[in-house]
């Protein structure tokens, strides 16, 4: 009986994930009268506009990866290291992001960086790609964050500071040689995660005019009946695309499995 | 000048003063081991050597070097530690090169010497493995290979036998010991263990409270403990009660009983209370030839631990332990029979109050 109930479950469960997706992928492909086609998809493909704003988007969020890496790691590495004691605060500063709206943050990014302030980034394409790229990992911080924190955790991070410090070796090497090798899958987690913030955020990008994936969207979105649908679906597919790859990486980091 | 000196060293944590007034001298290629209990200070003044704790006062040289203000990675040092502390995403070849990359040692040298190392474990065929594939023991060999193939001028040993199972204990600290004396390397070695302090040693400090209460070779320390907490933490210790008589003549009274210890043995005033020490080995269960001292005693327990038994006997007011090997034609005293124990008078150990 009560096996029963649990498929019952998780046939509830499945169909209400899988049903909208299901119904959504049917509609994008009906734009031709009476028939299935992938005429969406191609108009989709066709426009320059979509390769053009997804290629950016793809870049920041390159970008961004790079600055949460780099941010996010030696941080919550030093935490766990020398400064336990302040891991409740670090915690509630990288949460914050999740409750201060973007749009609060993006004016305030253009209140203070505007071009009559000290340090004028928005009055340069490139200053203010800087400055998304900046609020886009302010954005993915909550998730950066945890995802290595939970990384860190699996290891012994003092002892094997100590012993590659016996060895001979630095501060740099020991981030680059031993955490983040250690840490990649949960690093790459994080990364997965801000590529699909970013793809998708369209308060920042649309604020501060930048030509992203998600004003495009929502530009599309509201013009046209088949295309947004395929787009979703190709959201989708690079999401799961991207998981794939985790659990590739996975796979073939050997030591990886001794944690399972 | 020692190889490796550590002079007047202190750490104070917050209000804690966790080592007071270390002092130590070791010589070139010498095994010395810090025995102690848990919060003794022995990890304090390893982790002070290896540069990880930073002495309150006092100065570690290092040949002649002046190591206190350097970090670890300029000390030159090895270290294995408890939990073995191989990197999990390195393969064992790699763990034992790491040191040498980050010294920049040129590749054709450095696989020269890892292959060097894995000889010298015996561990030449797992090369290509990675840590998780290995047993503990295994395990904490590579740890040595690791911590010895950059050459360093002291090994540090953190309790590095206390996660392994007791046989594998007694054959890696027996390699360690062989290694240690094949390279002539200066090793300072953390244990809680006195048997396994004993028997690896070349000297041992024993630690109380932060302080050194005594140094010396393993047999000094057993046989002429300087303090009563080294008299107890190693080994096992039989005390007696007993009242100086004649101190000038070494006369005192045990149970009822009175003990010539020899002249100049005592330094207490007639009767006042000392406290006299006797090792189980030294104590003999009825009459023997050269132990003239004989006292009354009631059998109490009697352990039999194959080659050896451990009996425990009441004297007036104080149960010993003794062991007596097992022979065949002679059983174990029945317990609580009466009969007599006997032991020397050279065999005493005069504790200070």
């Amino acid at each position: 009986m009560t096996r029963v109930l649990a498929w019952l479950a998780l046939l509830l469960g499945v169909l209400y994930f899988l049903l909208p997706l299901a119904g959504m992928t049917e509609f994008s492909l009906k734009m031709r009268r009476g028939e299935y086609s992938f005429d969406a998809y191609r108009k989709v493909f066709e426009d320059p506009q979509f390769w053009a704003t997804f290629s950016y988007s793809l870049v920041l969020a390159a970008a961004t990866i790079l600055v949460g890496v780099l941010l996010v790691v030696p941080t919550a590495y030093w935490v766990r290291l020398k400064l336990p004691q302040a891991r409740p605060v670090i915690e509630f500063i990288t949460l914050l992001p999740l409750v201060i709206p973007a749009i609060v943050i993006v004016f305030g990014y253009i209140r203070l960086y505007n071009t009559s302030s000290l340090l004028p980034l928005t009055g340069s394409a490139l200053g203010t790609d800087i400055l998304l790229t900046m609020g886009y990992a302010t954005l993915a911080l909550p998730y950066m964050y945890r995802a290595v924190d939970t990384g860190l955790r699996t290891i012994d991070v003092a002892t094997l500071t100590e012993a590659a410090q016996s060895l001979g070796a630095g501060w740099f090497t020991i981030l680059a040689r031993i955490i983040l090798p250690n840490v990649l899958v949960a690093v790459l987690s994080g990364a997965f995660l801000t590529l699909a913030i970013v793809i998708g955020e369209f308060t920042m990008a649309a604020l501060l005019n930048r030509p992203a994936f998600g004003p495009y969207m929502q530009i599309l979105g509201a013009n046209r009946a088949y295309e947004p649908p395929a787009l979703a679906v190709i959201a989708f597919a690079i999401t799961w695309g991207c998981m794939g790859l985790i659990q590739l990486v996975t796979r073939f980091s050997k030591h990886e499995r001794a944690k399972v | 000048m020692a190889f490796l000196e550590l002079t007047n060293l202190e750490k104070v944590f917050g209000t804690n003063r966790v080592v007071t007034d270390f002092t130590l001298g070791i010589e070139k290629g010498e095994f010395i081991s810090l025995l102690g209990p848990s919060g003794c200070g022995k990890t304090t003044v390893l982790r002070m050597v290896a540069g990880f704790e930073t002495p309150t006062s006092g100065t570690i040289r290092i040949d002649g070097q002046d190591v206190t203000a350097l970090r670890t990675n300029q000390r030159a040092i090895g270290m294995m530690f408890q939990a073995y502390a191989l990197f999990p995403n390195m393969t064992v070849a790699d763990n034992v090169a790491f040191g040498l990359k980050v010294k920049g040692v040129p590749k054709g040298e450095r696989d020269a010497r890892v292959a060097e190392m894995l000889r010298l474990i015996g561990l030449s065929d797992l090369g290509n493995r990675f840590p998780f594939q290995m047993s503990g023991g295994q395990q904490q060999r590579v740890a040595l290979a690791r911590a010895l193939a950059p050459r360093p001028r002291v090994l540090l040993l953190d309790e590095p036998l206390s996660a392994l199972d007791a046989k594998v204990r007694v054959s890696l600290r027996n390699e360690i010991r062989e290694i240690q004396r094949e390279l002539g390397i200066t090793t300072i070695f953390v244990t809680h263990d006195q048997e396994e302090a004993m028997s690896i040693s070349d000297r041992i400090v024993v630690m109380n409270g932060g302080i050194a209460e005594q140094a010396g070779a393993p047999f000094d320390i057993y046989n002429n403990p300087r303090t009563r907490f080294v008299a107890g933490f190693v080994g096992t210790l039989n005390m007696f009660t007993a009242t100086v008589e004649a101190p000038e003549q070494g006369l005192l009274k045990v149970a009822g009983q009175t003990v010539a210890l020899g002249t100049g043995a005592i330094s207490a005033r007639a009767g006042e209370t000392v406290t006299l020490a006797l090792r189980p080995e030294a104590i003999h269960l009825g009459r023997a030839e050269g132990r003239e001292v004989v006292l009354p005693a009631t059998i109490e327990e009697v352990h039999f631990l194959g080659s050896v038994i451990r009996v425990r006997a009441r004297v007036a007011d104080t149960v010993v332990a003794l062991d007596t090997f097992n022979r065949a034609d002679q059983p174990p005293p029945p317990i609580g029979s009466t009969g007599e124990i006997s032991f020397s008078a050279r065999d005493v150990i005069l504790l200070p109050q």
